[in-house]
């Protein structure tokens, strides 16, 4: 038996440490990879969430991981148009630096 | 034995995105956040997620990270530099991330007791039962998804072709 809190901490650990990647990472890849440990984070306390409701309702509850599954939806659609945008950038600019592509215009 | 795996898993997950953290290089980045998202997939199945387990390993680690080292290597993304603008992300952002999980840990220690204890074979969501909801209730924002998926993919090919 594990209590549920123990989930949602390691949730909260993945989450700061997501943060803390996102805002000192250099390279927009890795600051977008960061970005999915977070969205990663947020779906494990999506699916402990599910689990506890379950317990108290005290039959299967499934609508935690129903959101959890439109998550990665939208997350796998979301890497593929944010990378296609940082090919973009890096053909038009020549780095990956987010402290160099901080104009809007060329 | 349902500890002993989480505290594995656990530690396998925080080992990772710390190393995620840490690498300079990108490619190191993106290889432990796969171990994370794998990590995670058996932590999604100790709470009786089958379903969205797979799905972990094929979406997460399979897919969504083979493009990202595709792109890694595609760009050939050297080492990152340290840079001016860095040093305020630094001073603001350790603090301001030990103060989110702090805050969170608090709160979901202190109520340990509400959460209740996860055990292991209970409430096995299985893919059935994801399904049913999924193609009854919930019919219309799936069909959306598959045209939030097609939008993206001619969005992707679209900003990725070289222009002439």
């Amino acid at each position: 038996m594990v209590p549920i809190a123990y989930y949602l901490v390691l949730s909260a650990i993945l989450f700061s440490i997501g943060v803390a990647a996102f805002l000192i990472k250099r390279n927009i890849i890795s600051v977008f990879m960061s970005i999915e440990l977070m969205l990663n984070a947020v779906n494990l306390a999506f699916i402990a969430f599910s689990r506890q409701w379950s317990q108290i309702t005290g039959h299967l509850q499934v609508n935690g991981q129903i959101f959890v599954f439109f998550v990665m939806v939208v997350a796998a659609a979301e890497a593929a148009v944010g990378l296609a945008i940082i090919i973009a950038i890096f053909r038009a600019r020549n780095t990956l630096n987010v402290d160099q592509i901080d104009l809007m215009k060329l | 034995m349902h500890l002993a795996l989480f505290i594995v898993f656990a530690v396998l997950c925080v080992a990772g995105a710390l190393n995620l953290l840490l690498q300079r290089h990108p490619i190191n980045s993106a290889l432990s956040l796969i171990v994370v998202m794998s990590s995670l997939a058996v932590l999604y199945l100790l709470l009786g997620a089958e379903f969205l387990a797979a799905a972990q390993v094929i979406v997460y680690s399979g897919a969504i990270m083979v493009l990202f080292t595709f792109v890694i290597m595609l760009l050939n993304a050297g080492k990152e530099e340290r840079t001016h603008g860095s040093k305020l992300a630094y001073i603001a952002g350790f603090p301001g991330a030990a103060a989110l999980l702090g805050l969170l840990s608090y709160i979901f220690l202190s109520r340990r007791g509400e959460f209740g204890q996860a055990r292991l074979g209970e409430y096995l969501a299985t893919t059935s039962d994801l399904s049913r909801v999924l193609f009854r209730d919930l019919l219309l924002p799936f069909e959306v998804t598959s045209v939030l998926i097609l939008i993206a993919i001619l969005g992707a090919v679209a900003l990725a072709r070289k222009e002439h």
